[in-house]
């Protein structure tokens, strides 16, 4: 099994997409000549045709929005924006994908995946490291994708351009080239709505996604050699759907939990694990759930961003406190 | 003398262009476009688009109809631009003030009734049916527009999507991108603005600068016209050049079609309180129904007794289709939840459980 990178990864789910479906065509910003700016399409042009991967004009509302009637038409557009935050330059958009069955009792579909980059510590300039992900969670109708690792972003991807439904596939910057793992050559899967357990443990779970699935990951090892404390990794995967069961299951095994993510604190998807896991699993806990996440500031400039983003020292000293207080 | 520089000229003041004048006669050297039975369903679709209007304010001041927009003095416009098209093939993108062109089409009319009665049916576009639901978020129609037209030509059809939206929606950043695009990929799409004066109560005036709408056309690289749209044949004619260019493969064009919203923006709007009476009145006089009227009764084709017995078979057809409306599936707890997604997620499940009362919370766990 060939080692991929994360863009590698997603370039090969593309790729072997088109070739199985002639009715999945690209649409975004400089996907066609550059490959792409994170080179995610690279050599899809060349292969496939200039009607197959478009080079859309620098309009984010035109291209989701032209998504729609692209689905409707027959064919599958998977998009890409080329940083979740500047996709709320097609907001309003968004929730047109998202909304379009449901507002036509199923006369019409958005089969539509838009791909996006996201998250920090790779010195971006304004905005283009936002981790927005929950803005899009609160709109029914769309799937929010976000993969931590090169299988699940192939098979995940896959996933998402052959489901019915209209899915937000969200791309950790950082794990582009960084996170590299063996990865299957042929055609498979990631079934949308299913947690991956990382690392098993009995002490705390820590709950993660994206990018800061491998915070975690070298959080627990830490907590492990430093402190003796064992902890389980749940890598969401997708966080809508959420897979509740499995996180339930998690923690009802571990009595405590410990949710990291890159965004704000302030109504971040972290709020929903937490009310969730109150909801579900609240005689089960030891502790106080808690969260470590960046503080509720606007992403601020390359030189204070290692301030921001919750580090592997956060993680491990919140999961200390939450254990010593069971 | 040096070089002199200069700035473009900004755009001229453009004179609808007009086929039939108000007084119900030809211009001069213009000729009917349509069939006199064509004639004659574009003025039952206009009477019935009219029999509606008068039947919905008034069942919605019965608290019987919910909020919506009449289409009156809006007539010529909307059935004359649609009848440029072969529904068969062609798709129309709706804003929400366009029903007569969506009968057109073939969408029943119980279900546009029941959508503004607050049916999630009255959203169900049976298939066959080329037409997307309305829009009620303003000028998000018009990316769809270009992405359906674009994609069907992408397939190899000869199909042509024309997409409605009025003057205040041409501020709107939809406009400017749906256009830009349009114009790029040569998109087989009718871009139908209808300045119907108002956006609720913001005058044209007040939404751009330009004094013709259309010649922001040429800033996206195809072309655009201006048509008196209280003249069903200008507007027609207008509309099929524009449909005919699209087909061959010539893009995109942009249609200004001048009319005037006679009514209130919708049936919560109190144009009394920003319209000036007097412009109603010079509007009046230029009514499109009465228009395709004049010229038929100038021609010995209508007289008051066939006036009577096609409005009430339009009434009729109102009735027929209130009834339609009121036997569709009623709305239910369980309509709430359907077509969310094509599988329902399972937290949506429990949540549907909970409204339904077979559970108390939709988040309580089952041990509970």
């Amino acid at each position: 099994m060939p080692t991929m990178t994360m863009v590698e990864a997603i370039r090969d789910a593309l790729s072997l997409e088109m070739a199985r479906d002639s009715r999945v065509i690209l649409l975004g910003q400089d996907i066609g000549r550059l490959g792409g700016v994170f080179r995610a399409t690279e050599g899809l042009q060349a292969r496939f045709g200039a009607e197959r991967v478009v080079d859309m004009p620098l309009a984010e509302a035109a291209i989701v929005g032209a998504a729609v009637g692209l689905a409707v038409s027959g064919l599958i557009p998977v998009v890409e924006i080329q940083f979740l935050g500047f996709t709320h330059q097609a907001f309003h958009q968004m929730l047109q994908l998202a909304r379009l069955r449901y507002r036509s009792r199923g006369s019409f579909a958005a089969q539509v995946t838009v791909r996006t980059a996201f998250g920090g510590n790779v010195r971006s300039p304004e905005l283009h490291s936002d981790a927005l992900e929950a803005h899009y969670t609160h709109c029914p109708g769309l799937k929010v994708v976000t993969p931590s690792n090169a299988y699940d972003a192939k098979g995940l991807l896959l996933a998402s351009i052959r489901d019915p439904d209209p899915v937000l596939f969200c791309e950790p910057m950082r794990g582009y080239r960084l996170v590299k793992g063996e990865v299957p050559t042929g055609d498979y899967t990631v079934p949308i709505g299913r947690a991956r357990l990382v690392r098993e443990g009995k002490d705390v779970t820590l709950v993660a996604w994206s990018a800061a699935v491998q915070i975690a990951e070298a959080a627990a090892e830490r907590l492990a050699q430093e402190d003796g404390i064992s902890s389980e990794v749940l890598d969401l995967r997708t966080l809508v759907p959420l897979d509740i069961e499995e996180l339930v299951k998690s923690v009802k095994k571990t009595g405590s939990c410990v949710v990291i993510h890159e965004a704000s604190l302030t109504g971040g998807f972290g709020a929903e694990v937490v009310a969730t896991v109150q909801e579900e699993a609240f005689y089960w806990l030891h502790a106080p759930i808690a969260r470590v996440t960046a503080p509720d500031t606007p992403y601020p400039l390359a030189g204070v961003e290692k301030y921001y983003i919750p580090d592997v020292a956060r993680v491990v000293a919140t999961a200390r406190e939450v254990v010593r207080a069971k | 003398m040096g070089l002199q520089w200069q700035f473009w000229p900004i755009a001229e003041p453009v004179t609808p262009w007009q086929l039939l004048r108000p007084d119900g006669t030809l211009v001069e050297g213009g000729a009917q476009p349509l069939s006199d039975d064509q004639v004659f369903e574009a003025l039952r679709l206009m009477l019935l688009s009219r029999a509606v209007d008068e039947k919905g304010v008034s069942l919605q001041r019965q608290g019987r109809f919910g909020t919506f927009s009449p289409v009156l003095g809006q007539e010529a416009s909307v059935v004359g631009s649609a009848m440029a098209l072969d529904p068969r093939r062609d798709w129309i993108v709706p804003q929400y003030r366009e029903l007569p062109a969506l009968l057109w089409q073939g969408l029943p009319l119980e279900r546009f009734l029941a959508y503004f009665m607050g049916n999630p049916e009255g959203g169900y576009v049976p298939h066959g049916v080329n037409v997307l639901p309305v829009q009620i978020a303003i000028a998000a129609q018009l990316p769809h527009a270009v992405g359906l037209a674009w994609g069907l030509r992408l397939q190899g059809k000869d199909s042509v999507v024309l997409v409605y939206f009025g003057d205040g929606a041409s501020s709107e950043g939809d406009f400017h991108e749906a256009c830009n695009l349009a114009g790029v990929v040569k998109a087989p799409v009718v871009f139908f603005l209808q300045n119907n004066g108002y956006a609720i109560s913001t005058p044209r005036s007040r939404q751009s600068s330009c004094v013709s709408l259309a010649s922001r056309a040429i800033g996206y690289g195809f072309p655009g016209a201006v048509v008196d749209g209280n003249d069903l044949f200008a507007v027609y004619v207008a509309t099929s050049q524009a449909v005919h260019r699209a087909r061959s493969g010539e893009g995109p064009s942009l249609i200004e079609s001048i009319t005037y919203r006679m009514g209130p923006h919708n049936t919560s709007d109190d144009p009394t309180r920003y319209v000036d009476p007097a412009e109603v009145e010079y509007w009046r006089r230029l009514d499109p129904v009465e228009r395709v009227e004049r010229y038929l009764s100038a021609r010995g084709l209508w007289s008051e007794e066939r006036a009577i017995a096609l409005r009430n078979e339009v009434a009729e057809e109102v009735e027929r289709g209130l009834g339609l409306a009121r036997s569709l599936r009623s709305p239910d707890p369980e309509q709430l939840f359907e077509h969310v997604y094509a599988v329902p997620l399972p937290r949506l499940v429990r949540q549907q459980d909970a409204i339904k009362g077979r559970s108390v919370r939709a988040t309580l766990p089952s041990e509970w």
